[in-house]
């Protein structure tokens, strides 16, 4: 009796236990649900204030004109992407459009996962012209383009125009990273609790690892050699990584390895760091009317060594899923929310926070940049992001030929995985419990695995 | 349950000397008892344990999401290599061993403290009771946000914050979040957990007799010697089961490795398993990782089991 017992409580723990642990939910889809108007789309965005700021018009701007719902769901950045590319692998068709980046849109389109925009390309009102060559190049696979971009962004150094000259410090316009080494030391510490430059540190292959990806390409350094040898612990990779590392632990912020773009720019605006190396995106909010540091920054192109331009080419741009029932209602979104149109309306936005000329969704269309109104808000980093934008070297970033693309990232799908891993080993070493030399070792394994990958089918 | 067998038919108690139509009669008047309840067993089944046996297959089978990736095929216990070879596994499987230690044991000592205090009568006591189980009733993922950026961030958080004020130098760079990342999240889950042990410890404490207390303050016993004595022993099933239910659900913890560090130096298994899923797209080591930390959950459960069943068999 006692044994029988026994056996039925061991399997009620069985089941109780399994009833426990495979529901390991990570939290719903989260999708809002495609609600059952003829004319709805369900969109999929990242958090940024720039999609925030479309939420705001759409229903005012879009769904007034043209009788088509939009429903949005919002997340952060990574978990967008893991959503996204989960989504579209599927093809399970529940968001008919997505925030996507030139990191995933030329392979989504092999993969056969997203709808051609050649017939948005074909509109003369949309004017596919006026769209910065680099971002269409970036967002096109052969020959067709998959992606119309919302806003483009490059990287460059923003720095505190009023400290370097109360420190008699001169910052040229093409800086090399040598003199913002020397000047970040200089500048370090002659504040009160400033430091000298904000550098990402979070875990991530589109966080540390883009920052660091755009250094080792001008340093002379590679991702892999052209038959797909893995080159990261090697000549150039190894010099950037130390340099970047050595960088931020000597005269970066405090605890580097939790900051990423958003704190970055905190720690800027509120005066704790008098430079910052990260995307022209960034200098927007810089210059926003309750910004504590407006008018007192200046932007030069990004620092470089044995390449001309440094700066990384970055996108974020809509995505229509190919198994989408709303095909011509998704359409009619992008191109409204890729127009010039949309630019003058959060140019005129002075209702919402997110609103106004220094939030617009810039770094896209050449009209941007011949606007009188949006230059004389932006004039200050107007041209630099413009100058960023168009000399990025998508197709040859750096001192050698490459058998993938991209500038800040390796543009293949299993980039998320051993990027992931190997942004981790690098965040490592910023918080100082590794030598960048030992998590570099690591990096390098992670990725001649994929290289030998590679190397089979060809 | 040991009451249940009393309300039983005299023909369920075993008999030798039974004749075996009896036992068919018995048999088949059982299974009319039993019919209406078929259904929900089925479906008790098929929606608990189907899941795990999908998680089961998958983890034997070599399967990536990657459009990039050899196709799914079948991959033997490569996967469970991948996870006991992989230093990044190891490591995830040794920090959360480490947390799971670290949190419970502390967690266990300090609700044992505060359930003592807790178990005299003074004024205001309920108020200070509700006080001490909020912890426990905040959102975890909200309490690991919070932590992570209000408290313990670089020179945005609280502790940088109030030590700054205070005119400690270089309080600004106090980095504790990338310094001691399982630090932080342990002192997160000790103060998340505390509350929750402390409950079972004063549930344990309330039911213990007062007139054992008065007569070993009688025989001439001081405070030690009675909680040593008296209190320990009857408080040692109740601890013992806040223990394991504690180290069930630390096991599984994610929310404050999410929220606070990322899983910098700090990943433990459900963090993995979320990783290797979700952005690596592994789907075979993923439910690999799944099934190893199910097993061993599975051991502390039985473990558990025998606290329960040792538990009621003593209020019966």
């Amino acid at each position: 009796m006692r044994a029988r017992r026994r056996t039925s409580a061991a399997l009620t723990a069985l089941s109780l236990a399994t009833v426990l642990l495979t529901a390991c939910g990570t939290g719903g889809l989260g999708a809002g649900g495609t609600s059952a108007g003829e004319h709805s789309i369900t969109v999929l965005m990242v958090n940024n204030p720039q999609m925030l700021e479309l939420q705001e018009l759409t229903a005012e701007h879009f769904t007034e004109k043209t009788g088509i719902e939009v429903n949005f769901v919002v997340k952060v950045e990574q978990d967008m992407r893991d959503t996204a590319s989960t989504e579209f692998a599927n093809q399970s068709g529940i968001y008919d459009v997505a925030t996507l980046s030139n990191f995933e849109i030329p392979y989504y389109a092999e993969a056969g996962w997203i709808s051609d925009m050649e017939s948005i390309a074909d509109d003369p009102e949309f004017d596919q012209d006026d769209i910065l060559p680099p971002m269409t190049e970036a967002l096109s696979a052969n020959g067709k383009v998959y992606g119309q971009p919302f806003y483009g962004e490059s990287s460059f150094l923003m720095y505190r125009k009023d400290l370097f000259e109360k420190h008699g410090i001169e910052m040229p316009a093409n800086p090399t990273w040598e003199q913002v080494a020397g000047f970040a030391a200089k500048i370090d510490k002659a504040e009160k609790d400033m430091r000298g430059i904000c550098l990402r540190g979070l875990a991530g292959w589109g966080d540390n690892l883009a920052s660091i990806t755009s250094v080792v390409n001008t340093m002379g350094g590679t991702w892999f050699d052209e038959d797909w040898n893995a080159q990261v612990d090697k000549g150039g990779f190894k010099k950037a990584a130390n340099f970047y590392v050595d960088l931020v632990r000597k005269h970066g912020e405090a605890g580097a390895a939790t900051f990423s773009f958003p704190q970055c720019l905190n720690a800027m605006q509120q005066g704790k760091v008098a430079m910052w190396y990260d995307a022209t995106s960034g200098a927007g909010p810089m210059e926003a009317e309750e910004s504590p540091v407006k008018g007192k920054v200046g932007y030069v192109a990004a620092p470089h060594e044995q390449t001309e331009n440094a700066g990384w080419l970055y996108t974020w741009a809509w995505a229509i899923q190919k198994s989408s029932q709303h095909q011509e209602d998704a359409k009619k979104f992008v191109t409204w929310a890729s127009s010039k149109e949309y630019e003058e309306l959060v140019m005129a936005d002075t209702e919402h926070d997110t609103g106004g000329p220094t939030n617009v969704p810039a770094g896209k269309r050449a009209s941007t940049y011949e606007n009188p109104d949006y230059l004389e808000v932006a004039g200050s980093f107007a041209t630099p992001t413009m100058n960023a934008i168009k000399n990025a070297q998508a197709d040859n970033p750096g001192l050698q030929k490459r058998p993938y693309n991209g500038i800040q990232f390796v543009g293949v799908p299993s980039f998320t995985d051993f990027g992931t891993e190997c942004a981790k080993q690098l965040s490592s070493a910023i918080s100082g419990s590794k030598t960048t030399d030992a998590a570099l070792e690591r990096c390098q394994s992670f990725a001649q695995e994929y290289g030998d990958v590679q190397k089979e089918k060809q | 349950m040991a009451s249940v067998t009393a309300d039983l038919p005299a023909a369920a108690k075993p008999a030798a000397s039974r004749p075996p139509e009896a036992y068919k009669k018995w048999g088949r008047e059982s299974w009319k008892r039993r019919a209406p309840l078929l259904p929900a067993l089925v479906f008790l089944i098929v929606v608990t344990q189907l899941p795990f046996v999908a998680t089961l297959v998958m983890s034997f089978m070599s399967w990536s999401a990657q459009p990039d990736a050899p196709e799914k095929s079948f991959a033997g216990l490569d996967n469970f290599k991948t996870v006991f070879t992989t230093a990044a596994y190891r490591g995830a499987v040794l920090t959360t061993i480490e947390m799971t230690v670290v949190v419970v044991g502390v967690s266990a000592l300090l609700a044992l403290g505060i359930a003592m205090l807790l178990n005299h009568a003074f004024i205001g006591r309920g108020v200070v009771r509700t006080m001490m189980i909020a912890p426990f009733l905040i959102v975890p993922i909200a309490a690991a946000v919070f932590w992570g950026n209000g408290i313990l961030m670089t020179g945005f958080g609280l502790v940088d914050g109030v030590l700054g004020q205070l005119g400690v130098p270089g309080a600004q760079d106090i980095a504790f979040l990338t310094d001691h990342p399982k630090l932080a999240i342990e002192i997160e889950l000790i103060w998340q957990w505390t509350p929750f042990m402390m409950l079972i410890l004063l549930a344990g404490l309330q039911s213990q007799d007062p007139e054992v207390l008065e007569a070993a303050s009688i025989d001439g016993c001081n405070g030690w010697q009675t909680f040593v004595h008296m209190t320990l022993p009857h408080v040692r099933r109740y601890l013992e089961l806040s223990v394991v239910l504690g180290t069930i659900f630390i096991v599984q913890n994610f929310d404050s490795v999410l929220g606070m560090t990322g899983g910098l130096n700090s990943t433990n298994i459900p963090y993995a398993v979320y990783e290797t899923f979700y952005s690596a797209k592994d789907y075979g080591v993923a439910s690999a990782l799944g099934v190893v930390v199910v097993v061993g959950s599975l051991i502390i459960a039985t473990f558990a089991l025998r606290v329960v069943s040792s538990l009621l068999e003593e209020e019966n």
